[in-house]
């Protein structure tokens, strides 16, 4: 299995390391209900599909990736900074 | 028997072999397979379950029967394939699974039990009495079970992995193989053609036969001369492609140096990681035996397999032959064998209509329905219409078709699809991303379709990668259609095998229809069919044939069990290469790691660290001795420790401040320059993540220390926080664990210990400050911080400068009273003064378990700080954090109950995390977690400890024990 | 028809010819009591108890592909009850229990062998984390033995005591601890329920879950519309698809663990044998096979199959801590789905739809519960209260923060 990182190209599984769904980069506002921390840390779509999700390349350049990849074929389709998307900045 | 004049051996380089104690000769290039059938030896195994004698069924890695061990010097190897291993001078191999000698199996009384050993028959019986199973039935049952033995010892032998990037991977080197690798070498592309054997050629060495004009065989010397020319070409001979995994990675075996005297320097094997964008699965097909009543005697063979022993190595399977097949290629065989000289004394051919063209006697329409030879076949019985007669025969070859070889294209789990014409499944196009079948491996059967077909499998493959095809001619070969007329099982009244290796019966798969195990996988789990050595390689489409004629279900709708990952079995220790001994996993190393070894330190793994149990002194007989000494040497006069392993990370920037803010509990933002502060670090779901302290080196300038078991978890973390939740902060961080050494200094002498070494004295550095500093020379940086409780310092100084300075330090502080503690002292050192570690804040623990909930600041929102008000997690249902004293021994991992109740999990109260003997206090020191603890300090409370014979009665109190004000460490 | 050796003899001396079918193959029926989604080991074991134990025996399993095809059969066999947490030890201790009169109550070999598992450790800390583990089964009722280093190389002299990165300080001994015939549980089950009239209905997809007004109605499949009035979702892996019929988004993300197996060898390996620091676990089966496995693969998945990092991992962490395995050769590799939930226990719990129930989030340690979640869950859908030793098995635990976290590795799916 390899990741196409956008910064140092394409690498093999094993310098990444995998957090979970995409989910995680949605944190709730500090005074949300506790249903939305509920849904935020523990419930998932957990599709058999398409699924988005935060891969660290923790042996190469430190970034956090957000992979979009299909968790029957195991194909990847894209591979994007988790600093770059649209509200990684507060 | 050997054919003079045959086969690509190297008749002038002998090679003597051992076989069960005899010996044997044979020559380069033989497979001890060829070689034994060389020398007459047909009998060289016993089945797994009936320990039926068995011979030599194939030529190649899909072998059911032959199975052997090759005993080395040092260890011995079992379950070889004879037709893979080849000889050499000096190569010792017996037979296995058998209880005495291979002729004379104590354990071929199974075969008499067989009408009681039907499929399942286990899942029956043994059930009573109970305790029987284990005492009895089942240690028999293991016994007999299991095919060769490991010898129990260490394998010392040397392994092997690496890696390989290519553009096109090219798997096997048969006809389409050696094409495909032509064609696209010569168009400039890197090229990676691995193939099973030890020579390139595949069919085209085993079949014989020319290529445009000349022998098979100079062709392919030809390409292979050309082909090793090439710099953008790796040729990886006995290398077999064992898994196809996402993103065109495969796996393969490389065996280095199994056909060869052991050398230390010579690897056994090597497993390759190769990466090619794009493969080509050119790896033939395996022909499949007929399921005829008694059709595993020795001698009995497949017949490509005869065809190759005879083209390849020059031997005669046997003296006298017959051919049972429903295939053309089986007539190759038979006239291969005639050209050559040997007898065939019949040809059965069930096919009624097939052509007749050999000079020999050929039976169609007809059937073999029974064997008669104990040890080696002698007699076969023919039936044709309505009579049967009985042949004389040593060697039946036998076909029942070919089934490419899928099994790579279906490690992805697509199945493959059922091909009526050819009877037989045959790869789906991408079911694995960039392989693409080719040849006989794509149901292409004959010579010149696997040539075209390789070379248009290189062309496609150069177009996806860019590059373009030059010309490369097809040379003019062998292009007859596939004749052949599927044929399955034949009825009669002995048992038919289908799985050799599992001795599997037509019989056992149409009991387990019946049975309710019908559905393929069922009825493969149920009677073990495909579940041996060779994976079903010979079995499965005929096993699945007698499911289908016994469920009335056609092959397609029954469907086909899932090839899994490896192709054929790899050695653990290959694809474990690099694992053994202190290989499995990095060691780190302190600077101060000599000079602590230097003193007898035995060094301790904490993590991936090694650190310093403790310093031992002469006179000193147990650790305790020396860990008692050195408390009581911090106490009293000063200490030194390497600190080094604890996480440092450093972190610049204007929104550093509110950056810490965020990942601790409480607020960093408002720390003076030059002052430290104890830090709480949560994970999102609540729990403590890691404590330590951060120093504030600048206006826009931090040092984080986390604990050394956290290091990397917490860089991961702060990564995670900065790049998700506030990407655009003026924020910068790096790990700086390696970039510095750092050195505890602790004990009422401690000052006057740095300041005889510092270039300017320690002066007025309150508790809880940091300075930079310089010694001998050197940028160093001081924090007055305390994990013992009396005054202490850490100094830091670049890592080169770091045995130095350690060697140093010890040198002083001998001189007043002093010297290095190591890890037992510093705990004891740590329980005394109340403090944590990851024994106490293991992954369960909140912030308010430990006390700490005033830390978590109300004022801002930190990471963890919703998560933590979940009711589960706060309340005196929670176990909190207290300290244990007790006038006798207690430990770790005790649990805590109410004195006068039961010592069961309904009463439990707690559990112990630490444990010391303090001699500063002269009393047993724990802490420990206990429900409700906070209020019930003074309680008295029952320690019990099954597993090391503990019941003591303890004091609940306070985990500060030793100066619980601080005086000490604020002097 | 009963199993015995008697029968075996019998039937050998004629052929083999008169054994039976093992369960009858029905077609669904318009209505049932109950409907178990999944026809795994769970799934079975259930079905098996709301007969047994309630009387329930208009029961259906509804299978999308064949009976056992899930994780029972696709694991390394391991049977144990080493817990330590309030909530996990009752229930695993009372399933090892069951274990214990498993065949004769099925009357099936489904081989359960208490052959000992030994957990090493490399560490004081890891000796005392332990420690604790041992005596919360010693306080359980169950059993535990505190081994060192001598005691482990009198009970395993074959490891690497003096080359192993991670020198072996001791181990855990749990003599009760031991594997099973993976296979012949989901088949064993499968025929006792279907001999006290559960109808196991393979190659039966469910498509969606009818509720009206909060209620359960019943399921629709690849075979039709069923009616029930209580329908039980055990559907391991695929827990968040099915759970999505209803409405619902679980706790849970569904990962790949993979496992191997060795050709045969004679006996040599007797105990089944954990190694921590290495995330690798062994055991021989009655076979001759080493069955062996290590941690998840991490990444989410439903591929049932793995990739080659984990693969090596595991075969190092063999290399390391006993390299007389070296020269085994691994015949086949296999990947199952885990239902991983967020604190690594599971959930058998009702739903927000009354009569609707789940039974899910075994982590990869579902093989062992077999016979204690049928008995709970089926208890849990005959009376609709939780039974004594699965009450903490919380849906709602997550959102209450009352964790049963063993590995204390937190919320993070894929870590426990």
């Amino acid at each position: 299995m390899r990741l196409t990182c956008p910064l140092c190209g394409p690498r093999d599984r094993r310098e990444f390391y995998y957090y979970g769904a995409e989910d995680y980069l949605n944190r709730p506002d500090a005074g949300a209900p506790g249903s939305a921390w509920d849904d935020y840390l523990h419930n998932r779509d957990n599709p058999a599909g398409m699924t988005r999700d935060l891969w660290y390349h923790e042996q190469g350049c430190a970034q956090w990736l957000i992979v979009t990849r299909n968790t029957v074929t195991h194909a990847v389709t894209a591979v994007d900074l988790v600093a770059g998307r649209q509200g990684a900045a507060t | 028997m050997r054919i003079d004049g045959k086969g690509i051996i190297d008749r002038t380089r002998q090679a003597r072999f051992r076989f069960d104690g005899r010996d044997y000769q044979g020559f380069k290039g033989d497979t001890l397979a060829s070689a034994l059938l060389a020398n007459g030896v047909r009998l060289v195994g016993r089945s797994f379950k009936y320990h039926r004698p068995r011979g030599i069924l194939t030529a190649g890695s899909e072998e059911p029967n032959a199975l052997v061990e090759v005993i080395g010097k040092t260890n011995r190897t079992p379950n070889v394939r004879a037709t893979v291993q080849e000889v050499f001078d000096g190569l010792e191999t017996r037979s296995q699974n058998r209880m005495g000698s291979l002729k004379h199996d104590l354990l071929a009384v199974n075969d008499l039990f067989a009408p009681f050993l039907s499929a399942g028959f286990y899942y029956k019986t043994f059930m009573w009495p109970r305790a029987f199973w284990e005492k009895l039935y089942e240690p028999a049952i293991r016994r007999a079970a299991g095919l060769g033995s490991l010898s129990g010892r260490h394998d010392e032998g040397a392994y092997e992995k690496a890696w390989a990037h290519a553009d096109l991977l090219v798997i096997g080197a048969g006809p389409a193989g050696l094409m495909a690798a032509l064609v696209a070498a010569r168009a400039g592309a890197d090229v990676v053609l691995a193939d099973e054997n030890p020579v390139l050629g595949g069919r085209l060495i085993a079949e014989g036969g020319t290529l445009g004009g000349e022998p098979a065989a100079v062709w392919v010397a030809g390409v292979e001369a050309e082909l090793r020319s090439l710099p953008n070409v790796r040729i990886l001979t006995r290398t077999t492609v064992t898994g196809a995994y996402d993103d065109g990675t495969y796996g393969a075996l490389e065996r280095v140096g199994l056909h060869k005297p052991a050398r230390p320097d010579l690897p056994r094997e090597c497993f390759w990681r190769i990466v090619a964008p794009r493969a080509i699965l050119a790896a033939g097909a395996l022909e499949r035996p007929i399921a005829f009543p008694m059709n595993d005697r020795p001698g009995i063979m497949m017949a490509g397999a005869v065809r190759s022993y005879l083209n390849r190595f020059g031997v005669a399977a046997g003296k006298r032959v017959t051919i049972f097949a429903s295939t053309d290629s089986a007539r190759a065989t038979a006239r291969d064998l005639v050209a050559a000289g040997v007898q065939v004394a019949a040809i059965i051919d069930p096919r009624p209509d097939a052509s007749v063209v050999e000079e020999v006697p050929v039976h169609l329409g007809a059937e073999v329905i029974d064997t008669r030879g104990r040890h080696g076949l002698r007699s076969i019985t023919v039936r044709k219409g309505a009579e049967s007669f009985e042949i004389e025969t040593d060697c039946l070859a036998m076909s029942g078709g070919w089934n490419p070889t899928l099994h790579l294209t279906s490690h992805m789990n697509v199945r493959p699809r059922w091909s009526e014409d050819l009877a037989a499944f045959v790869p789906v196009e991408g079911a694995v991303p960039g392989l693409f079948a080719a040849g006989a491996a794509n149901g292409t059967m004959s010579t010149h379709g696997a040539l075209t077909a390789g070379k248009a499998a290189a062309e496609a493959a150069l177009s996806a990668l860019g590059r373009v095809a030059g010309t490369v001619a097809v040379p003019a070969a062998e292009d007859a259609p596939y004749g052949h007329r599927a044929i399955w099982s034949v009825e009669g009244r002995g048992r038919a095998w289908l799985d050799f290796a599992n001795d599997v019966t037509t019989k056992d798969i149409r009991q387990a229809a019946k049975e309710s195990y019908a559905s393929v996988e069922h009825m493969k789990r149920y009677t073990t069919q495909g579940m041996a050595p060779d994976q079903g390689k010979n079995s499965n489409v005929g096993a699945l044939a007698v499911l289908a004629d016994a469920t009335g279900r056609g092959i397609p709708e029954t469907g086909t069990t899932t090839f899994r990952p490896p192709y054929t079995p790899v050695s653990i220790a290959a694809m474990g290469a690099g694992g053994r001994g202190a290989g499995f996993a990095p060691q780190r190393f302190l600077t101060s790691d000599q000079a602590s070894r230097d003193r007898g330190a035995p060094m301790i793994e904490t993590g991936l660290w090694y650190r310093p149990g403790y310093f031992p002194k002469r006179g000193e007989a147990t650790w305790k001795e020396a860990c008692d000494r050195e408390v009581a040497m911090v106490r009293q006069a000063v200490g030194v420790t390497d600190v080094s392993t604890l996480g440092k990370i450093d972190i610049q920037g204007k929104d550093a401040g509110r950056f810490l803010d965020f990942v601790y509990t409480n607020t960093f933002s408002t720390l003076p320059v030059g002052r430290v502060r104890y830090g709480l670090m949560l994970r999102e779901d609540g729990m403590v993540l890691d404590d330590g302290t951060s120093a504030r080196l600048g206006e826009t300038h931090y040092l984080m220390t986390t604990t050394t078991a956290a290091a990397g978890l917490v860089m991961r973390h702060l990564d995670f926080v900065q790049q998700a939740f506030c990407a655009d902060w003026d924020l910068r961080f790096i790990s700086v664990t390696e970039s510095w050494a750092q050195f505890a200094v602790a004990g009422p002498k401690a000052r006057a210990l740095l300041d005889s070494l510092l270039e300017m004295p320690i002066g007025d550095l309150p508790f809880m400050a940091c300075a930079a500093a310089r010694v001998g020379g050197v940028e160093a940086r001081l924090f007055r911080i305390s994990f013992s409780g009396e005054e202490g310092f850490e100094i830091a100084v670049p890592t080169r400068y770091g045995e130095a300075l350690f060697r140093d330090l010890l040198a002083r502080a001998e001189t007043m009273g002093g010297g290095p503690y190591g890890m037992e002292a510093l705990n004891v050192l740590r329980i005394e003064k109340g403090f944590i570690t990851h024994a106490e804040i293991h992954g369960r623990i909140t912030a308010f378990d430990i006390g700490m909930e005033k830390m978590v600041s109300a004022k801002k929102d930190c990471i963890g700080k919703a998560a933590a008000q979940r009711p589960g997690l706060w309340g005196p249902e929670r176990e909190q954090l207290v300290g244990l004293k007790a006038t006798g021994p207690i430990s770790a991992g005790a649990h805590l109950f109410r004195p006068g109740f039961a010592v069961e999990r309904e009463n439990d109260q707690g559990y112990v995390t630490s444990v010391c003997w303090s001699p500063t206090l002269g009393a047993w020191l724990g802490q420990a977690f206990l429900k409700d603890g906070r209020a019930r300090h003074g309680e008295t409370i029952r320690l019990v400890d099954h597993l090391r014979d503990i019941d003591m009665a303890c004091e609940v109190c306070d985990p500060v024990f030793f100066d619980p004000e601080g005086g000490r460490m604020r002097a | 028809m009963r199993y015995s050796g008697w029968k075996v003899f019998a039937e050998g001396l004629r052929g083999n010819k008169g054994w039976k079918p093992a369960w009858r193959d029905p077609a669904p029926k318009a209505e049932y009591d109950a409907i178990i989604i999944g026809g795994g080991g769970h799934g079975l074991s259930t079905a098996y108890y709301l007969a047994k134990n309630h009387g329930i025996t208009n029961v259906a399993v509804l299978e999308k592909g064949w009976l056992g095809g899930g994780n029972v059969g696709r694991n390394t066999t391991i049977v144990r009850a080493n817990y330590f947490l309030p909530g996990n030890s009752e229930f695993y201790s009372h399933s090892l229990k069951l274990w214990e009169g498993l065949e004769r109550d099925l009357n099936y070999n489904v081989m359960h062998s208490q052959r000992g598992l030994v957990n090493l450790f490399h560490s004081d800390g890891q000796r005392d984390a332990f420690a604790r583990r041992g005596n919360a089964m010693i306080n359980q009722g169950d059993d535990a033995i505190l081994l060192d280093r001598e005691g482990v190389r009198e009970l395993l002299p074959y490891l690497d005591f003096d080359n192993t990165r991670f020198p072996i300080h001791g181990g855990l001994l749990h003599p009760r601890g031991g594997t099973a015939r993976h296979d012949a549980v989901a088949w064993g089950y499968a025929r006792a329920a279907d001999r006290r009239g559960v109808d196991l209905i393979q190659n039966c997809e469910v498509t969606g879950i009818d509720i009206e007004n909060g209620r359960i109605r019943g399921v629709q499949t690849t075979r039709g519309a069923i009616r029930a009035g209580k329908v039980g979702i055990v559907v391991a892996g695929r827990s968040g698809q099915v759970a999505a019929m209803a409405g619902m988004r679980l706790p849970i993300e569904s990962h790949i663990l993979q496992a191997f197996v060795t050709e045969g060898l004679k006996p040599v390996i007797d105990h089944v044998i954990s190694f921590g620091m290495g995330h690798f676990y062994i055991s021989q089966s009655d076979k001759g096979g080493l069955v062996f496995g290590g941690d998840l693969d991490f990444y989410a998945s439903y591929a049932a199959r793995g990739n080659l990092p984990m693969v090596e991992h595991v075969m190092e962490a063999g290399m390391t801590l006993m390299p007389m395995i070296g020269r085994a050769r691994v015949l086949r590799s296999w990947g199952g789905i885990m239902d991983m939930s967020p604190d690594g226990s599971p959930i058998i719990d009702k739903t927000h739809v009354e009569g609707l129930f789940l039974d899910c989030g075994w982590n990869y340690g579902g093989f062992k519960a077999v016979p204690a979640s049928g008995w709970c869950m089926a208890h849990l859908m005959a009376t609709g209260e939780s039974h004594e030793v699965a009450k903490r098995f919380r849906l709602d635990r997550f959102a209450t923060g009352h964790l049963l976290d063993e590995e204390g590795t937190g919320s993070q799916h894929n870590l426990h």
